[in-house]
């Protein structure tokens, strides 16, 4: 075992989570648990350094947190009162697991993420609960994730709290005939964790590596919990396949690469090996689902050898599939960029072109840079500039906006000869 | 836990039912709910255009207008309270209501004061 503290904080990454959600399934309430695992935590880091790590650390924690639950459910008798009968109610509509073969603590994180995914809940405040309760990240980390004041950040968890205990959002994972309905907002929560932290939506850096590999192993864990789910295998394959590039993403002075330009050397290999047996997981045995195809649009782009390379074909074919699945402007979008690719890019440009009425592209940078770029390509020098400037209008983050406009110069360098 | 279920009509028709949904539809729905155990209390409000609004201003005086306070384009037809173990149950209880085909069930905790 290595230094001290280091192994007291590895310990924690791996049991804050499952801790809260056994407390919370003990006690029924949130507040509660989350109070007490924080003492507990407290605890372990005040005496483990001292004392050394005991042999079976998530034990140690779990039973000192209960014991700091029940001194406190017999301070506040008429809180312990009510907690006991919501627990009746609890325990009879949904047993106690018992702890899994090799493993201190049963896990009973799914109830968790279903819990912080309600849709009862606001959409931020679901993926706020999500990193503060799944993740283990602290509020000020939570604050700093979504670039909000602390103070903001700690009212909206509050306020997300509160509702679940005034309106009772139960802790419990749905049945297997709600599951379909449940779990693409629990995967939602995870994937706009991991798109904030891939393409942050502001900000002077890029890519927030941390938050993108925090849904990582939120994905992880769901995978682990819901074998059978194709779509969680297919979510964490998209995540991989597309986390596998983020060195060739930025260059040396953190202005963005596109995919094009990407020294694919630096990119991933094992994790692309990982993501892409994830995508064949996801699309086999039973209908695909959204994040599957995704995952496998992903995976060619990441199989081809250089851009001409790419089977540009299936992709196009693969967002036919996604287009029947989840009709969006953005997939057409997406997908008008790969038939640029298969049949050139006028093609492209006229399915562009049809999309200019979809009112969720009218502010939406990615739509006029790729009308730029297409522009670009066919020699439309002077409405490609125009349509760069549009995009440098839209765009939040400053590596994207730098890319923006170095393209735009060269557009305006050639524009008048 | 309590909740109370707003039934919330888009559009109602001349006996206050909304409009789509057959008196059958509601007479099933207020058997299951008598039959689950679950029921504290339901109506059904007469028509929109017998409501009454009273305010007291801090003077005292009360005023009396015809209509209901705020004209919203849904119309509160009726309600039910039930007591179910949580809040996944009680939306349960919403979408199986014939209201939430047409209009919308907006379900409330009713406030707990204390043991």
């Amino acid at each position: 075992m290595g230094e001290p503290t280091a192994s007291v904080e590895a310990v924690f990454r791996e049991e804050r989570g499952r801790l809260l959600a056994a407390l919370v399934r003990r006690f029924g309430d949130l507040d509660l648990a989350e109070e007490v695992t924080s003492e507990a935590v407290e605890a372990a880091l005040a005496r483990w350094p001292v004392e050394g790590v005991p042999p079976k650390p998530g034990a140690w924690l779990m039973t000192t947190a209960r014991r700091k639950a029940v001194d406190r459910l017999r301070r506040d008798q008429a809180f312990a009162a009510k907690l006991a009968i919501l627990q009746v109610e609890a325990d009879r509509a949904d047993p106690v697991p018992a702890p899994e073969p090799g493993s201190e603590l049963p896990d009973e994180r799914l109830q968790l993420f279903f819990t912080c995914a309600h849709p009862a809940l606001a959409a931020e405040d679901r993926t706020a609960l999500t990193l503060r309760c799944l993740a283990g990240l602290t509020t000020p980390e939570v604050a700093r994730a979504f670039l909000v004041e602390n103070a903001t950040m700690a009212k909206r968890i509050t306020r997300a709290k509160r509702r679940i205990r005034e309106a009772r959002i139960p802790f419990r994972v749905p049945g297997a005939d709600e599951l379909p309905a449940r779990l693409p907002g629990v995967l939602q929560v995870v994937y706009s964790i991991f798109t904030e932290g891939y393409a942050a939506s502001s900000g002077p850096a890029l890519q927030r590596l941390d938050l993108a590999e925090e849904a990582i192993r939120l994905g992880r864990i769901l995978r682990r919990l819901l074998p059978r789910e194709r779509e969680v295998a297919g979510l964490l394959g998209l995540m991989l396949l597309v986390h596998a590039r983020r060195d060739a993403r930025t260059g040396p002075s953190g202005e963005l690469v596109l995919l094009e330009d990407q020294d694919r050397s630096r990119w991933d290999a094992p994790m692309i090996a990982d993501g892409s047996a994830l995508a064949v997981t996801a699309l086999t045995g039973g209908p695909p689902g959204p994040y599957g195809v995704q995952a496998a649009i992903a995976a060619v782009h990441d199989e081809g050898a250089d851009l001409a390379g790419t089977d540009w074909p299936q992709i196009v074919a693969l967002y036919d599939v996604l287009y029947a699945l989840a009709p969006s402007p953005v997939v057409a979008l997406n997908r008008a960029a790969a038939v640029a690719m298969r049949d050139g890019p006028q093609a492209g440009l006229d399915l562009l072109d049809g999309l200019a009425d979809e009112p969720l592209l009218r502010g939406h940078h990615p739509y006029a840079a790729a009308r730029a770029d297409l522009l670009h390509r066919l020699g439309r020098r002077a409405e490609a500039a125009s349509a760069y400037r549009e995009a440098l209008g839209l765009v939040g983050t400053d590596p994207e906006r730098a890319m923006l406009q170095r393209r735009l110069n060269a557009a305006e360098r050639t524009e008048s000869p | 836990m309590k909740y109370m279920l707003l039934i919330m009509a888009s559009s109602v028709d001349e006996k206050g039912g909304a409009a789509g949904c057959t008196v059958e539809d509601w007479m099933a729905y207020d058997k299951e709910v008598q039959e689950a155990g679950i029921m504290v209390s339901g109506e059904s409000l007469a028509d929109l255009v017998t409501a009454t609004t009273v305010q007291v201003g801090a003077d005292g005086a009360r005023t009396v207008t015809d209509g209901p306070y705020a004209e919203t384009r849904e119309v509160l037809g009726g309600f039910y309270v039930i007591d179910v173990p949580d809040l996944d149950v009680a939306l349960d209880w919403a979408a199986r209501c014939p209201g939430a085909r047409d209009g919308a069930i907006v379900v409330r905790p009713i406030a707990d004061f204390g043991v």
